[in-house]
């Protein structure tokens, strides 16, 4: 194993980037990945024995669930998108953060917003929103730091050496101010008490609103945010040029244009309007390609290296996760045509179609690019183990395929129970008969996300090692901007710019 | 009715979509580049970034442009044919209201004879008709089990429809009426009015004492006199009425349960319970049927308060034992 640790440059701080936020959120990135995916793997298991935690009020389904969710949405991806976006905003602008100490309040503020989601959901204060589960301090709370959060990007972008903003920094962008306002329209509230609110909206409005922020946290925070990590570490690591500039232009505005129409998808043959219902639909579809925009450029990355997919499992952990993006955006459409909706919603298939994209997409090019990132921190080349990251993908992907094929077939087979029909008109069968048929891929479906923790564990295992071997580093600021005629691409030979671009 | 408080919002609802969805194909033909010629070098665009990132511009991929173009006709063509433009219905004319009252219509046609037959037939006739009791039974699955339970066992503060004991009496017409309009039972809570906590101590004693469990002789005498509060609706002897709903206190059967804490919760808060009217939900020959099946379950009398032994209960069909056997940890 060849590991060389970097010189520390003891340079003040105005030479050097500023990697003590970076390595901040990398560490409590693995932190909240144990805790949000192990209260993962308890109410799946409590699916299968519902009494397993002797009927204490606090580990019951119900409120370990929104935990979950928040755990590992908005504390393990939250804090890697934060992360992973001021490495990225710095070292693509050439510029260290505007503000060292909006950061740090940046991220302590974040932190401690994830505390008191860890307490107040488990005792049950809830708006009742999905994903937006927390009560009207707390977002008061998340819109400060979110605020904070602003600041520090688009000040560096300000302060940026280069001409161009990279394309990576345009999906961080949007996923900043996209989720700003999601969640202060979602959110309006008119406060009770100190931990009771009721929302500002009523009836089919309320769940609109609802379900517009609903869709487009999944389509700006987790599709978005993650897409402006797969722009920079997928060429990064892949040590080759993006496919196409023309290609990120294009689906970078249309994503995020139709993402806006897509969430009455989630409201099909509700009290919605039909014609909102429709809207929805063909925005979802429509919204095809341009998902498929994003893994067309990463996968084309690749073209010409694809043998380093052989023997880097960093790598391999990058481009199956946009084999997941590529499969989750098209399941996500063809959900959203009313017919198939008819038969998958409100069933496991749903939960599958959100696991592969969390579990497969999101989950997936975080391990990649924290693999890259946190040795770089510690002023390392590489982790302390490359055969350890082989495993985590294997045992991670073993774990992904299970999940969601088990939640594919109980969904399905839920869908046809609950619509069959006997020739008298009556239901075949009773709801129940439907969970007692459900056993045997919750059973799989625990297996397999107990798999995928396992994994986790693998990682940060992994990470200690690193961490323990390496100092924190702090890289220094090149004093000049590279220019292409510096570049030395493997395959490639020379690379000129296209003139008058 | 329009879904809009004026033309404006349908008119802008309509041109809003037409111009989103067309905007999408503008973007991508005036994005639309040369192909490069064989063997031409793709170029570079733009900087570099961060020592060693660059950006190729390869045209975007035709069949993606393609796929792309199909679904913005397609969403075109769909609003042509189906409601999406604001108020324009589409060619179709097509809502969901209108497919859900037509395939009402045409589930009612199909199997309306069938029901409408059983509806002739009296509920104690038709507790013993074997496919009758088969319909009631997956009527009863799928509407009333959520509370009642698979074997219609009940649970706390839901009854027990298989036992001689009935809240509101357990001949035909009444299990009907409660079928059809719903029942709401309230116990108003009396803390205040039988002397607080002292008062619901000891009424509590005397209540436990009226079915022989384990009480205080002397508490229970003192709750006897305050008694009175509750003979208004539950009798002098706490018999209960139907009249009324009032539980019986003197049998051995507990809505919420007979433990000194749970009867004294009773008495402190009260208790509201109500069971949801089903006519509506399921017009009168299912109801019909499920009243049929609730009383052949073993508990019916046919009667009006006349004393029944509680019959030995049999599941109807192997699927009221099957859905009950879940697996425990």
């Amino acid at each position: 194993m060849q590991l060389e640790i970097a010189q520390n440059h003891n340079q003040p701080n105005s030479q050097t980037y500023n990697y003590k936020v970076v390595r901040q959120f990398a560490i409590m990135t693995i932190v909240w990945g144990i805790v949000g995916m192990l209260v993962g793997v308890i109410i799946a298991a409590e699916l299968i024995w519902p009494d397993m935690t002797f009927g204490i009020q606090w580990l019951s389904f119900g409120r370990l669930r929104p935990l979950h969710t928040n755990a590992v949405i908005f504390a393990f991806g939250g804090c890697a998108l934060m992360g992973t976006s001021y490495y990225v905003v710095q070292r693509t602008c050439q510029a260290r953060l505007i503000s060292d100490r909006l950061a740090a309040f940046h991220f302590w503020g974040w932190q401690l917003v994830i505390v008191l989601a860890a307490i107040t959901l488990p005792l049950g204060y809830t708006q009742g929103k999905e994903y937006a589960e927390l009560e009207w301090p707390i977002d008061v709370l998340i819109t400060i730091v979110w605020v904070a959060y602003a600041i520090v990007f688009f000040g560096t972008i300000m302060r940026r050496k280069t001409a161009h903003i990279y394309v990576a920094n345009w999906f961080y962008g949007a996923f900043i101010v996209t989720v700003a306002l999601l969640h202060i329209v979602n959110n309006a509230a008119v406060p009770v008490s100190f931990w009771k609110s009721y929302s500002a909206y009523a009836g089919v409005q309320d769940a609109m609103i609802q379900w517009w922020y609903g869709h487009n946290a999944v389509g700006f925070f987790l599709t978005a945010g993650f897409l402006g990590m797969m722009y920079y570490f997928v060429p990064k690591q892949a040590e080759r040029p993006v496919y196409s500039y023309r290609l990120s232009v294009v689906h970078f505005w249309a994503l995020i244009f139709t993402y806006m129409w897509a969430g009455p998808h989630h409201l099909h043959y509700t009290a919605l309007p039909d014609w909102a219902q429709s809207l929805g639909m063909l925005f979802s579809l429509i919204l095809l390609a341009p998902s498929w925009g994003g893994m067309i450029n990463g996968m084309m990355t690749l073209s010409g290296a694809w043998h380093k997919l052989r023997d880097d499992p960093i790598l391999k952990f990058l481009i199956v996760s946009l084999s997941f993006y590529g499969m989750s955006t098209f399941e996500g459409p063809m959900l959203a045509i009313k017919t198939i909706n008819g038969l998958a919603h409100y069933t496991d298939w749903i939960i599958g179609h959100v696991h592969s994209g969390a579990l497969g997409w999101v989950a997936f090019i975080t391990f990649g690019s924290m693999y890259y990132l946190i040795p770089r921190l510690f002023g390392l080349k590489q982790m302390y183990s490359v055969r350890l990251i082989s495993l985590h993908f294997w045992v991670a992907t073993i774990g992904v395929v299970l999940y969601i094929a088990a939640l594919w077939i109980s969904g399905v087979m839920q869908g046809l129970m609950w619509r069959a029909v006997n020739p008298d008109g009556t239901l075949t069968y009773s709801f129940v008969e439907g969970v007692k048929a459900s056993y045997p891929y919750w059973t799989i479906r625990l297996i397999g996300g107990s798999l995928f923790f396992i994994g986790m564990l693998i990682m940060t295992y992994n990470v200690i090692r690193t961490v323990m071997m390496g100092h924190a580093y702090d890289a220094p600021i090149p004093a000049t901007l590279p220019s292409h005629s510096d570049l030395k691409i493997g395959g490639l030979g020379s690379l000129q710019p296209a003139q008058g671009d | 009715m329009s879904d809009f408080s004026s033309n404006f919002w349908s008119w802008f609802i309509a041109v809003v979509s037409i111009i989103s969805i067309v905007g999408c194909g503008v973007l991508l033909w005036t994005q639309t580049m040369k192909r490069p010629s064989k063997g031409e070098q793709v170029k570079l665009h733009g900087n570099v970034w961060d020592e060693d990132l660059v950006e190729f511009n390869n045209p975007m991929p035709g069949w993606w442009m393609w796929l792309f173009y199909i679904t913005i006709f397609f969403s075109l063509c769909y609003l042509a044919f189906y409601p999406g433009l604001g108020d324009f219905a589409g060619k179709f004319g097509w809502t969901s209201t209108v497919q859900y009252d037509e395939e009402v219509k045409k589930a009612d046609a199909e199997f309306g004879p069938m029901f409408a037959k059983y509806a002739q037939v009296d509920i104690p006739t038709l507790a013993k008709d074997a496919t009758a009791n088969e319909i009631g039974q997956r009527l009863f699955l799928n509407n009333c089990a959520q509370c009642h339970g698979s074997d219609a066992g009940g649970s706390k503060g839901f009854p027990n429809l298989r036992d001689a004991d009935w809240l509101y009496g357990g001949d035909p017409a009444s299990i009907e009426t409660t079928l059809t309009l719903g029942r709401n039972g309230v116990m108003p809570p009396l803390g205040d009015a039988i002397g607080g906590e002292a008062g619901i101590k000891e009424v509590m004693n005397y209540v436990r004492s009226l079915s022989g469990l384990k009480h205080d002789a002397a508490l229970a005498a003192n709750g006897k006199l305050k008694f009175t509060v509750c003979a208004a609706c539950h009798g002098p002897e706490g018999k209960g009425m139907q009249a009324l709903g009032s539980p019986n206190l003197t049998d051995k059967i507990w809505l919420y349960g007979s433990s000194e804490e749970t009867i004294s919760e009773t008495i402190r808060l009260g208790r509201n319970n109500k069971m949801p009217a089903q006519l509506e939900r399921l017009g009168e020959a299912k109801v019909h049927l499920l009243a049929a099946y609730v009383y052949g379950l073993g508990g019916g009398s046919s009667q009006i308060n006349s004393a029944v032994s509680v019959a030995p209960v049999v599941p109807v069909a192997s699927a009221a034992s099957a859905v009950t056997d879940v697996p425990k940890p």
